[in-house]
């Protein structure tokens, strides 16, 4: 005792049973699922003659598939959508109807991205482990929790046992101190981390930030850099609890009441990385140097700064990635020392697990606020849940985007993946304040360009991506 | 559910203990599960039978007419059954249809200097090995592969080998857990829930230390 990390800390209190060969059967808290990576999850229980064990330790809603037209027409708003989207979504209902899950389907007030309703509905605690069949699961870590993406044939197993057979992975702590210099955004700094160590800089590792500037964000920053902790190749990213985190879980749904608070917020208490706590691998960077960043390639470690230039082939010391990138540049369209800001877009996409909660649409409302989106360019703004939907509604910003020429939606993961019918055309250039930015990922031939909230809704008033920090309304 | 129907679901996990055959080069690192498995496919329900949507952009032009010089639509290469390839592979989205649907190309064995990690895990959960060499093997064997594409590589899982005629032999790593579950074919759910008395266990001590969750 007295010298482990955070992570080690959740992991020795979820073991269940260790195989000769280290790997551990841990136990599983929290189970989210949602209509995608379930269904063959779901046949293989049924093919077994299995039940689920713990229905009400699993949580569902649909998200990667809606539709995010209104819904207040009812059932017809499926009509934007394939016949498949329809019955994938009709399948999961029958699923957890069968296997007495709750879960709220797109006409629920409580709908919408996974990761969002987790936090929302108070699921998301420090202490636990989540899993769900999505790789953004780590978006949860956020609340020091261990939080990882898997695949269906391990969701079937936490159905069936709530548990899951894991070795254990190596650490990795990035300490980010200082101040951030104004405009500057979780995003921004999640980007900066992937840009310096790298698309697989995280493999096998579970990264903890740490550092005053990680400390002085908000819930919602925390989540955005715990969300793209998978773009490092880390399963899961996670933040030790502070009173930002009993504050933000305090009253939901189902957050711990009464007496069972006081003593969940002394066990969430004792979670942190002691002092002599060692990590495998340590990362440092300066919050005062990290500027406003926007990636230019197909992975998200292909970062620029907003006043910057796009690279060139020969910048790169590695072999591979000199030929990866002269690909990357023949996919973006782009040329070498081209400036990031003449950068002229198509499409804005306002939205995902990543960037969507409230605080993100209030920073980019800020930003849309009395100016119009520029000719040519079709900006849209999908609110992670219904839940922010309602909020910003209230607050008005609904308003503020539909002025300035923003379409309106309702949430789900829409164009972040475009499962559903939200897609970039071949050739259409989107700034997306999601987390991918892989050939093909928002639409067949589309390019996608990274980049925080507020220069996403820059870039659509301006055309072409700009530096928030000198951004000025037309 | 007709238990009989599971051939066609699909027996989860499928046996592996030696194969030999071609290795189809696909030069490219970063290589995500988007790219493996495009995003309008996963509204299937199904498992079986993905196949044909496995690297479906670069195997079919925009408007879904059939290209034919993807490698492993390309002779000597078609039905190989190893796919040696650049760092990083399988990273991204969790989705197995990634998985499932090179499986039904055929593929049994995919070489890599490194793999995304949810990709990697849902791997051994099928039957599909995943293997992590050095750099400079998987450049070998992408060399061998290229130059002389109709010599077999023989991969031994229970030598734990890759050997290439007389020219190179590598050995390769992997936990005893997953290898067991591979060569024997073991559903790993029915494994664990062997071990139930222990998830009671587990489950009542829970109830104690953490009442809430």
């Amino acid at each position: 005792m007295g010298n482990r990390t955070l992570f080690e800390k959740i992991w020795d209190s979820h073991v269940v049973h260790r195989e000769d060969d280290g790997t551990c059967l841990i136990y599983i808290d929290a189970h989210l699922i949602h209509e995608v990576t379930t269904p063959q999850a779901f046949e293989g229980l049924k093919m077994n003659d299995r039940d689920v064990r713990r229905p009400d330790l699993t949580y569902g809603v649909m998200d990667h598939n809606v539709p995010t037209g209104d819904r207040s027409v009812g059932r017809a708003v499926y009509e934007t959508e394939a016949v498949e989207s329809r019955e994938q979504m009709d399948t999961f209902e029958a699923n957890c109807k069968e296997f007495g899950i709750n879960y709220f389907d797109i006409f629920d007030p409580r709908q919408g991205i996974v990761h969002a309703m987790g936090p929302e509905q108070g699921i998301t605690q420090p202490g636990k482990t989540i899993v769900c069949g999505d790789s953004h699961t780590s978006t949860n870590g956020a609340f020091g929790a261990f939080a990882f993406g898997i695949g269906t044939s391990e969701v079937e197993h936490v159905l069936a046992t709530q548990t899951l057979l894991q070795k254990k992975p190596k650490t990795m702590r990035v300490t980010v101190d200082g101040e951030l210099a104004p405009g500057i955004t979780a995003k921004d700094i999640i980007l900066g981390i992937i840009g310096k160590i790298g698309t697989s800089g995280g493999t096998g590792h579970v990264i903890e930030y740490a550092g005053s500037a990680i400390r002085g964000l908000s819930m919602e920053g925390r989540m955005t850099i715990c969300n793209m902790s998978i773009e490092a190749g880390a399963r899961a990213g996670m933040i030790a609890p502070d009173e930002t985190t009993f504050e933000y879980v305090h009253g939901r749904p189902h957050a711990p009441k009464g007496e069972d608070w006081d003593k969940a917020v002394a066990h969430w208490k004792t979670l942190y990385s002691d002092e002599d706590a060692e990590f495998d691998t340590e990362v440092h960077l300066n919050a005062a140097d990290i500027p406003p960043l926007v990636t230019w390639g197909t992975t998200p470690e292909d970062v620029a700064p907003i006043d910057g230039i796009v690279p060139a082939p020969e910048d790169f010391a590695d072999e591979g990635k000199r030929e990866a990138v002269i690909q990357m540049l023949k996919y973006m369209d782009l040329k070498p020392g081209m400036r990031m800001q003449d950068i002229e877009i198509d499409r804005v996409f306002l939205g995902s697990c990543t960037n969507a909660r409230i605080e993100d649409l209030r920073e980019a409302a800020e930003v849309a606020k009395g100016n119009k989106v520029a000719k040519g360019v079709k900006a849209m703004v999908v609110p992670a849940s219904s839940i922010v939907k309602k909020q910003a509604e209230q607050e008005g910003l609904d308003q503020i985007f539909i002025d300035a020429g923003f379409e309106w939606r309702e949430a789900g993961c829409s164009m972040c993946l475009g499962m559903n019918s939200d897609t970039l055309s071949p050739g259409e250039r989107c700034a997306s304040t999601s987390n991918r930015n892989f050939e093909g990922r928002q639409g067949r031939g589309g390019r996608t360009h990274l980049l925080s909230p507020a220069m996403g809704a820059a870039a659509a008033i301006t055309g072409h991506l700009t530096d928030i920090r000198t951004f000025k309304a037309q | 559910m007709d238990k009989g129907r599971s051939i066609e679901y699909g027996a989860k996990m499928q046996k592996f203990t030696k194969i030999s055959s071609v290795a189809a080069p696909l030069e490219r690192s970063d290589f995500d599960t988007d790219q493996i498995y495009p995003k309008q496919f996963l509204r299937t329900v199904k498992r079986m039978g993905l196949g044909d949507y496995a690297f479906y952009d670069l195997r079919n032009d925009p408007d879904g007419t059939p290209r034919d010089d993807f490698v492993l639509d390309r002779e000597p290469y078609k039905g190989a059954q190893i796919l040696v390839t650049g760092r990083n592979f399988g990273v991204g989205s969790s989705r197995e249809h990634a998985v499932w649907s090179m499986m039904d190309l055929g593929l049994r064995v995919i070489i890599a200097p490194s793999f995304g990690d949810i990709f990697f895990n849902n791997c051994f959960k099928n039957g599909l090995l995943p293997i992590q060499l050095p750099q400079e093997q998987v450049d070998e064997i992408m060399r061998s592969a290229k130059e002389q594409p109709e010599a077999e590589i023989e991969i031994d899982l229970e030598k734990q080998t890759i050997t290439r005629g007389n020219q190179f032999t590598f050995e390769f790593e992997i936990d005893a857990f997953s290898r067991d579950c591979l060569l024997n074919g073991l559903d790993d759910i029915g494994l664990t829930l062997k071990k139930s008395v222990h998830i009671d266990t587990f489950e009542e001590q829970m109830k104690k230390e953490r009442p809430w969750v």
